[in-house]
């Protein structure tokens, strides 16, 4: 992190102004190189973060079982509520993010990290499964809360054309903290058997430092991208027109042009929106744009056929037969894809588009539905299969998703933005759960497997439409330079 | 965020103080824990005596269970006279933290320490606790009986989600063939019926296997919110409903009775469950003396008695009480768990 700083942000800046205008221009390799320190602070906090709850996570049920000597099972029941009291907490969040001036994204992160941070010695406070249902719930919302913030963050930090490859990055550092969180936990179990305390008092302190390192190190107001790349970047009017007389080329250059002529227009709407007495956007506002409501939309129709990571590997097992062993593997094998895939994946989205590689991340999940579907005896080369397509899906959609967002929302209400996507999104699969759940119980797992690649065919099929209208009016689908 | 931003200088040796601060309390609170773990591989005083030795499964004068006291044969399964609980332990060697016998049958569910990550198997055992076969399992082991003739075993494991957070919990439970080593590694696998209705929800958990034989057997199956008590068959692969709000059940050796945890109205939700009794024949539920919250799927000492774990000192104690609803709990011995009687 200290290195991250050092690449301070005008350096990072420096490199869009440099570049010769028309639609020819090159960014050059030091705009794509650095990632703004800002997104590797974050993604730091974010590491940090991961492996503190990921060290939870992992000992929890044997902490639960072993020490304390609870029985679990029920102990689901409450998740509808406490995901419905999240989904509004994240959109407070966004909401309350977008207040002062770009600082407020700061804050409520601090106040969703802490939040969390809080939870752990509160765990070992409390020995009773409502309490402890509860103390998650908290924690739970403490990442409700900073998840819609932080990605404001890393969106106004990173060069709106290689976004994508930022939260990429904020996405790898994030999963590899996940993949570590584990292992610590394991390592202090090791030294010191049943030191379930000692596990909660090192999660704490981890997360701790997250928070600390993000109010030293992230800026109180993220020094905006845009507002550091003034003309060049911004295309001027003759430019528009010699673009706009070309739209009719093939689809994707269509795409990637307009981008810049539709440029124009967002920052003069977003002048006047920011005028010194300009209104805040409530969430209706937002829907009200043409972009965000077909983004929403869509993430939320594919959400509805995406199911849960916990029937996924259900059904794997159980259609496989795995040996019992390779069950809490799974998780593994899917977070080590994700991990891998997220910079080049977000590289790949910047070029041919975030929207584009969201709708092909949905298609890869469901190739592997169609693994599942398929009477196939594989085994393990099966099982790899289906987890790499896994793996792919969320590294081709999650902070591609955010990147897509953050291209249809003005700056002054990204926080809010990010937040309708997201809990768009979550709600949706939310739903599919339950909807999965019951499919399974009148139809058994193989026609519930079949219904949801029918669902999510369609709804791939939808927001192809869709999100290809929002293309040809919407600015930074891709990258200027992509235009040639 | 008025305030001028710190210097670089400022910040990093904020950064590095408050890392020396949480390296300090995370350190001392690992030498803390690793400090009390050390001290309970030292012997006690004023625990019961164990020391090492040889142990049979199917002795006549000896009941076998998990030894909790602290000391170097803490986990282990432990003889001890069926005359006198209480009495010194004879340590197997043989660490599980669930196990029972039946016949010379023994299985074992035992944590394995890998480089990475604990891992979990059972492991059916032979009358010397040799190891005859392992299976590797997919999470926390809670449950484990063998039929009476010894051909049959199950065990119960919990699974978590893996969501962040995650706390949708399930079981599974296998059965294993120890004649033919088939396994049926998921009873949700076979046909539930509930009111003779066919049942194939997602949500389906079974679990607290109970042999009344080598190919029927008892289990609590839930789904939808309510637990039942169900009657299974092997061959048959089905899983009858037979009465509501029964878990961990446990069959009396003479078949007619049906131990078990009954979730009751208006208790503490963190401890729901009493230890009641339910007559096959006539399915009518009893309570037993023991009013405290029990969660263990009880053993039956004899047609009349059981025997249950309940909270204590060194993990848990071993009580008893009357099947019969009569008389009051009494402590047969401390730091024990899992015991598995002669019958």
């Amino acid at each position: 992190m200290y290195l991250a700083d050092r690449r301070s942000a005008s350096s990072s800046a420096a490199s869009p102004v440099e570049r010769p205008p028309g639609p020819d221009r090159r960014p050059g390799r030091r705009a794509v190189a650095a990632v703004p320190s800002t997104v590797l602070v974050l993604g730091t906090v974010s590491l940090i973060t991961d492996i503190s709850s990921e060290m939870v996570t992992a000992v929890l049920p044997l902490y639960l079982v072993a020490e304390l000597g609870l029985s679990p099972l029920g102990f689901g029941v409450l998740d509808g509520l406490y995901n419905g009291v999240s989904a509004l907490v994240r959109l407070v969040g966004g909401r309350l993010s977008d207040r002062g001036r770009g600082g407020g994204h700061k804050a409520v992160a601090v106040v969703g990290y802490g939040l969390s941070a809080l939870c752990k010695p509160l765990l070992l406070m409390v020995h009773s499964l409502p309490l402890i249902g509860a103390v998650l719930a908290v924690d739970r919302t403490g990442k409700g809360l900073r998840t819609a913030p932080r990605d404001a963050m890393i969106s106004l930090a990173a060069e709106p054309a290689t976004r994508g490859r930022a939260f990429g990055v904020h996405r790898a550092m994030d999963t590899a903290g996940a993949l570590c969180g584990p292992l610590v936990a394991f390592v202090l179990l090791r030294v010191a058997a049943e030191g379930y305390d000692a596990v909660f008092t090192v999660s704490f302190c981890v997360a701790v430092l997250g928070v600390v390192v993000l109010l030293l190190f992230v800026p109180g107001r993220a020094a905006r991208a845009a507002e550091r790349t003034p003309a060049a970047e911004r295309t001027t009017p003759a430019e528009s027109t010699t673009v706009a007389e070309r739209t009719a080329v093939a689809e994707s250059t269509a795409v990637a042009e307009s981008t810049t002529v539709a440029e124009g227009t967002t920052v003069a709407e977003e002048t006047a929106e920011r005028d010194p007495a300009g209104p805040r956007m409530p969430v209706r506002a937002l829907l009200g744009r043409p972009e965000v409501r077909r983004l929403t939309g869509c993430a939320v129709l594919l959400g509805l056929t995406t199911i849960s990571d916990s029937f996924l590997y259900l059904t794997l097992q159980r259609r496989l037969d795995l040996p019992g062993g390779w069950f809490p593997l799974l998780p593994l094998g899917t977070a080590a894809v994700f991990l891998l895939l997220a910079v080049p994946l977000g590289a790949i989205a910047d070029r041919i588009g975030r929207r584009r590689l969201f709708l092909a991340g949905h298609l890869a999940l469901l190739c592997a539905y169609g693994l599942l579907l398929a009477p196939l005896s594989g085994g393990a080369a099966l099982v790899c299969a289906v987890l790499a397509l896994h793996g792919s899906f969320y590294a081709a959609t999650d902070g591609v998703l955010a990147a897509a967002t953050a291209d249809a929302v003005p700056e002054h209400v990204r926080g809010s933005g990010l937040a309708v996507v997201q809990t768009g999104q979550t709600a949706a699969r939310f739903l599919c759960s339950l909807a999965f759940g019951a499919a399974w119980t009148a139809w058994g797992d193989h026609t519930a497997i079949l219904a949801a690649a029918i669902g999510l065919a369609l709804a791939a099929a939808v927001s192809a439409r869709l999100l290809r209208r929002v293309g040809a009016s919407s600015p930074l689908n891709s990258p200027p330079e992509q235009a040639s | 965020m008025s305030r001028p931003p710190l210097s670089r200088t400022a910040r990093l040796l904020i950064l590095l103080a408050t890392v020396l601060v949480l390296g300090g309390v995370a350190v001392g609170a690992t030498l803390y824990a690793a400090g009390r773990a050390a001290q309970k591989d030292r012997t006690q005083t004023g625990g019961p005596a164990v020391t090492p030795g040889a142990v049979r499964l199917d002795d006549p004068h000896h009941t076998l269970f998990r030894n909790m006291a602290w000391g170097p044969h803490r986990d282990e399964i432990t003889a001890v006279p069926t005359d006198r609980l209480s009495g010194p332990r004879t340590a197997s060697g043989v660490r599980c933290l669930r196990f029972y016998q039946a016949s010379g049958t023994g299985i074992c569910l035992q944590a394995v320490h890998g480089k990475l990550r604990d891992t979990y198997r059972a492991i059916v055992l032979d009358n010397h606790l040799h190891e005859l076969r392992h299976y590797d399992l997919a999470g926390t082991p809670t449950r484990a009986r063998v039929s009476p003739s010894g051909r049959t075993a199950a065990w119960t494991v919990f699974v978590s989600g893996d969501s962040y957070a995650g706390t949708a919990f399930s079981t599974r439970t296998s059965l294993v063939d120890t004649r033919t080593w088939h396994l049926d590694a998921n009873l949700e696998s076979y046909a539930l019926a509930v009111d003779g209705h066919p049942v194939h929800a997602a949500d389906i958990n079974v679990w607290g296997v109970t042999f009344a034989d080598d190919t029927h057997f008892y289990a609590t199956a839930a789904t939808a919110g309510k637990t039942y008590l169900v009657r299974g068959d092997r061959i048959a692969k089905t899983l009858r409903a037979l009465h509501t709000n029964v878990e961990c059940p446990s069959l009396s050796p003479d078949g007619t009775h049906i131990a078990y945890k009954k979730r009751v109205q208006g208790a503490d939700p963190d401890a729901p469950w009493r230890l009641y009794v339910l007559d096959l024949r006539t399915l009518r539920e009893s309570a037993t003396g023991e009013h405290r919250n029990v969660d263990d799927q009880a053993v039956w000492r004899d047609d009349h008695t059981l025997v249950y774990s309940l909270p204590g000192n060194y993990g848990s104690d071993l009580w008893t009480v009357p099947a019969d609803g009569t008389g009051t709990p009494r402590r047969l011995t401390t730091a024990a768990l899992a015991p598995a009687f002669q019958h």
